[in-house]
């Protein structure tokens, strides 16, 4: 009999830059390698798919890390990992519904390697910091050695199902939040299989400016932004029902039309998570609940009824 | 001499816990012997069809790779268990009966190329209609078995004829209740390891019950005993789940090694492992309760029918649990139980803690909460009213002679809803669309095999002086993280007057331990725990006797240090076993052909109270409040009953509310711990757990069996908890927000069941 036997075939080749320049100039070396961060997607199904001819790997990239404020907004490194965001204040202060999809993804190992930009760029319809994109007003910025960085409102971002507008030679560099204005209400839901380290059925990020609002006085609403997640091949915004609040007065009423505009705005599918049923009706209770407690007057620092766990 | 701190009734540090923390503990995995190949399974991607041949890709490189068929099993090709009906690997020409069930095996080098090996491997097959409800098993069109499809059927009667009495009943209440699939999700996926010297075949592996594998092999190698020997590595989890399937594990391990004439070693992907071994039967029962208006229950009708899957393996004993305790633990006076399992082309059912009870105490105790609401009644003043007590008879006529339970349980529970509840228990905000409810459940789980059972079984258990001088006990029960090896080191430490430190617990082997019976049926503790008693106190005497014989004074302090004497024996004699075999206490009788006597030496009680918040935007119900009172006889550890009913609780509380397996076309959709949801740290409320001891005189101390009763009843504590909150019925289970949502709206539309 022979000695130790060998359990691993040769691993495929492995590259880790260490500046923003090497990893595009490695991109666009080999446009077919398989580009990774936290790795916490990639992970999971690689038993089931063939390997890669190599990995690029850019967990760690520090010109990839940072989360910088300037005049416009946040700037938000695509290698920030969920831990980061979690961490940073101004995401906190902010950016709750941001803060809140980065609090209930994975586990604590999760959240410490995985990223915003491997959650955008994987771009699963079920990808939890999505639809806070969407609400956001988030902007993408990519970057390739030959043309050098250009930006893509994330509203245009995927393409497909899981397609992105991502070259062959550009690395996803950076995600750019404008400044919410000052008095903007943030509500992140996350509907999932159970309460952690669970996938979503469905997902809402929403934002909401109120105006002439006062006590006993709800106001009418300035500015709105709905995003649902899991409902659709991507995350989706509902203009139908952006446009039913805005102008309007939050009150039940409203929250009842809002209801019906949700379920005829979407077709979600019946899977292994969830129905179609389910999704719908969820979803349009989410958004119906968000109406509803625009209502109540606005808690210091703290998103109104951002949802039941403590 | 043993400290108060290990004594029976205390709870010393497990005697594994210091291997398994610090990662020392061995399991199959990480077990390499020199040249060992890895064993990859080619398995059918049809429920139903002919298998008519086999095809190998002829541009792969089959240089390195063993591969085998049928037609290399040298005995027979069935996985021996009650009926020889499953094959090891369907033959060419043989009939495919589920998804994912094995044809081929490969064993390569490496993962990569067995994997490779086994995608290089074509199955020609000629489909078949095939059957996935319990319906089209009824109808028959397709017989799968026999001329109708049932496997088994059982019938228990007490009483008048049941149509009259529920005629004369002043309240008839009637459900039909269902339950889905249950996956084990044991944390470590199943593993065999096959190493043959000479013409003997030694299989390692992550099992429950070592002499069961062994059965098996011997008739699939077609070997004598003594050639073929299993041990158990350490096993991260069975629940059930490693009760038979190992046999097929092991198998196909044995005859990749012998064709290779190297080790090889078979360990499951978790996808593999979810798709292909058993799970929990999915049921439906009808049941009908009568009664007089005050309360009392009068007749009980209960039709059970379980899908027992694709072969007949353990359906039969499962349903024969289920129909045991169908009636429940309440004195009703006329009593039918018929109970059916039907063959259909899902992958087998098989044993998953609880055994059949879980599903029929869910139908019973539902009706309970229905009858209680028809009658105006308080639940549990209905349920005091008709527990059992001492000297009551059951359906199956069995008298109840002491240790029962079923009021001191309900007691307990409902002393501890009037204190307040934990603090740090996650709940939902008091809003108008937050709905609120309480359910409650009593019940009760017969230790031990059924009827007959362990006077055929004859369990066996060893203490010994072993040959180096330690004091060891040696049984074929499993520790799979339950505790076994703890709970007996201190019941043998307890009844020897030594420290636990003292007495090794063999790793279970068949060529090193004797045939306890499986490690099942709430039988560990109680049946073999009360055999190594026994044996530990009759190598007591003989030590004790020894050092008269060698001349120790009686005030010799050394007469009373028993490892000293064991050493000198051992030293002197060589090795001193006392083996003890179980004998059934006077006065148990049963009739396997009129289902009649005493269905089980002695039964657990318990009793549960949920109370849930169930948010209406997303219909998810969230239990807020969970305290769960579990008759043991007698804690032998403490921490570790109270972390099997703790355990066993989260378990029930997920087949409630979480965990559902998905077919379609008979192949599981869900195959990863991903979409196979079971519930975390966060959805387990904080347990308010209650030990009760009411003693049985013939367990270890007092002791009975714990493992399976808290699985059994916290699923309807919780259906009829959130029928509270919402007002319409709830006869399913798991009870998904998804689930829950139609059910309030057929509700809405249809009028409150």
């Amino acid at each position: 009999m022979s000695g130790a036997t060998p359990t691993r075939t040769p691993a495929p080749a492995w590259l880790r830059p260490a500046t923003l320049a090497d990893a595009l100039a490695a991109r666009a070396a080999h446009p077919d390698w398989l580009v990774v961060a936290g790795g916490t997607d990639v992970m999971v199904g690689s038993t089931r798919r063939p390997e890669p001819p190599g990995v690029l790997d850019l967990f760690g990239l520090a010109e990839l890390s940072a989360i910088t404020e300037g005049p416009d907004g946040l700037c938000v490194g695509a290698g920030a990992t969920y831990a980061a965001l979690l961490r940073h204040p101004t995401v906190r202060d902010r950016f709750p519904c941001l803060h809140e999809a980065a609090r209930e993804v994975g586990a604590l190992q999760i959240q410490a390697r995985g990223t915003l930009g491997g959650n955008v760029q994987t771009s699963s319809p079920v990808g939890d910091t999505l639809p806070p994109l969407l609400a956001l007003d988030a902007e993408v910025e990519v970057a390739s050695a030959a043309r050098g960085p250009r930006r893509v409102p994330y509203a245009a971002w995927i393409t497909s199902y899981r397609k992105t507008a991502l070259a062959t030679d550009e690395l996803l560099v950076a995600v750019h939040l404008p400044w919410p204005a000052p008095g903007t209400r943030q509500r992140w839901r996350k509907v999932g299989t159970r309460k952690a380290q669970a996938i979503s059925k469905v997902m809402l990020a929403a934002t909401a400016r109120l105006e002439g609002d006062g006590p006993g006085r709800p106001g009418t609403i300035a500015h709105a932004r709905v995003a649902l997640g899991a409902v659709a091949d991507r995350p989706v915004r509902l203009p139908t029902v952006e446009a039913l609040l805005v102008g309007a007065s939050p009150d039940p009423a409203l929250a009842e039309r809002v209801r019906e505009a949700v379920r005829a705005a979407i077709t979600p599918i019946t899977d292994v998570r969830s129905t179609a049923d389910y999704r719908r009706e969820v979803a349009a209770n989410l958004v119906a609940r968000f109406v509803l407690d625009l209502a109540a007057p606005a808690l210091p620092g703290a998103d109104p009824g951002a949802g039941g766990a403590p | 001499m043993i400290g108060l701190g290990e004594r029976v009734g205390a709870s010393p540090p497990r005697v594994d816990g210091a291997a398994k923390v610090t990662g020392a503990a061995r399991y199959v995995d990480d077990l390499q012997p020199p040249g060992c190949l890895v064993g990859r399974t080619v398995r059918s991607r049809v429920a139903h069809g002919v298998l008519r041949a086999l095809e190998r890709d002829p541009g792969f490189d089959w240089s390195d790779v063993t591969f085998v068929t049928a037609a290399d099993v040298p005995g027979r090709n069935v996985v021996t268990l009650i009926e020889d009906d499953q094959p090891v690997l369907v033959p060419v020409g043989g009939t495919i009966r589920h998804h994912d069930e094995a044809v081929a095996l490969v064993a390569a080098p490496t993962k990569e190329k067995a994997e490779a090996a086994r995608a290089a491997v074509r199955l020609v097959v000629d489909p078949l209609p095939a059957i996935f409800t319990l319906d089209d098993a009824l109808r028959a069109e397709v017989k799968l078995h026999g001329q109708d499809n049932v496997f088994k059927r059982f019938e228990v009667t007490r009483g008048d004829d049941v149509e009259r009495a529920l005629a004369a009943c002043d309240v008839v209440v009637e459900g039909v209740y269902e339950t889905g699939a249950q996956e084990q999700m044991y944390i470590e996926p199943q593993g065999m390891l096959a190493a043959w010297e000479g013409d003997t075949c030694h299989v390692t592996g992550s099992l429950q019950c070592p002499y069961y594998v062994h059965k098996a092999l011997k008739v699939t190698l077609g070997l004598p005993a003594e050639r073929v020997v299993i041990t158990q590595a350490v096993t991260g989890g069975g629940f059930g789940g490693k009760e038979e399937y190992p046999s097929m594990i092991g198998a196909h391990a044995a005859l990749l090694a012998r064709a290779a004439g190297r080790p090889v070693k078979v360990v499951y992907e978790r996808d593999e492992d979810v798709a292909a071994t058993t799970k929990r039967h999915p049921s439906r029962v009808r049941h009908r309760l009568g009664l007089a208006k005050d309360g009392r229950m009068l007749a009980a009708d209960v039709d059970v029918l379980f899908d027992g899957g694709a072969y007949a393996t353990l359906t039969q004993v499962v349903l024969s649990r289920g129909v045991l305790h169908a009636a429940g633990p309440y004195r009703i006076p006329t009593v039918r139980i018929v109970g059916r399992a039907l063959a259909t082309n899902h992958p087998p059912h098989g044993a998953f803690r609880g055994f059949g009870a879980p599903q029929t105490t869910f139908a019973y105790e539902r009706q309970t909460a229905k009858a209680a609401r028809a009658l105006g009644m308080d639940p549990v003043a209905l349920r005091r009213l008709n527990l059992y007590r001492d000297g009551d008879v059951t359906a199956t006529g069995q008298t109840l002679r002491g240790s029962v339970a079923a009021h001191p349980t309900l007691d307990r529970v409902v002393a501890q809803l009037e204190q307040p509840p934990p603090a740090g228990r996650r709940t939902l905000p008091q809003a108008p669309h937050v709905k609120r409810g309480r359910g409650v459940a009593t019940y009760f789980h017969g230790s031990g095999f059924t009827g007959s059972g362990e006077e055929r079984l004859k369990g066996q258990a060893t203490v010994a002086v072993a040959a180096d001088g330690v004091l060891e006990v040696r049984a074929g029960s499993t520790d799979m993280g339950q505790g076994a090896t703890t709970t007996f080191a201190q019941i043998a430490a307890t009844a020897l007057d030594v420290h636990v430190s003292q007495v090794r617990v063999a790793q279970p082997s068949t060529d090193k331990v004797p045939d306890s019976g499986p490690t099942v049926a709430s039988r560990t503790c109680m049946i073999v725990g009360g055999l190594v008693d026994q044996a530990a106190r009759a190598v007591r005497s003989k030590l004790e006797a020894f050092a008269a014989e060698v001349g120790l004074a009686a005030d010799d302090p050394a007469r009373g240090d028993l490892p000293a004497l064991a050493r000198r024996w051992a030293a002197a004699r060589g090795e001193l076993a006392e083996t003890h075999t179980y004998r059934p206490p006077a006065g148990i009788r049963w009739d396997d052909q009129t289902y009649r006597g005493d269905a089980y030496p002695v039964f657990g009680w318990a009793a549960c109270a949920v109370d849930v918040a169930v948010d209406t935007d997303t219909w998810e119900v969230v239990v807020e409040r969970c305290v769960h009172a579990v008759d043991v006889g007698k804690a032998i550890n403490p921490t570790i009953v109270q972390g099997q009913i703790d355990g066993g609780t989260v378990q029930a509380l997920g087949w409630a509310l979480w965990e559902s397996v998905q077919y379609r076309e008979g192949k599981v959709l869900n195959d990863r711990m991903t979409n196979c949801i079971i519930p975390t740290a966060i959805e387990a409320p904080e347990l308010e757990t209650l030990l009760v001891e009411e003693p049985y005189a013939h367990g270890p101390f007092g002791a009975k069996g714990v493992g399976e009763i808290p699985m059994d009843g916290p699923g309807a504590a919780v259906a009829s908890a959130v029928e509270d909150a919402l007002g319409v019925a709830m006869d399913e289970l798991p009870l998904l927000p998804e689930v829950v949502h139609r059910r309030v709206r057929a509700g809405r539309a249809g009028g409150a069941a």
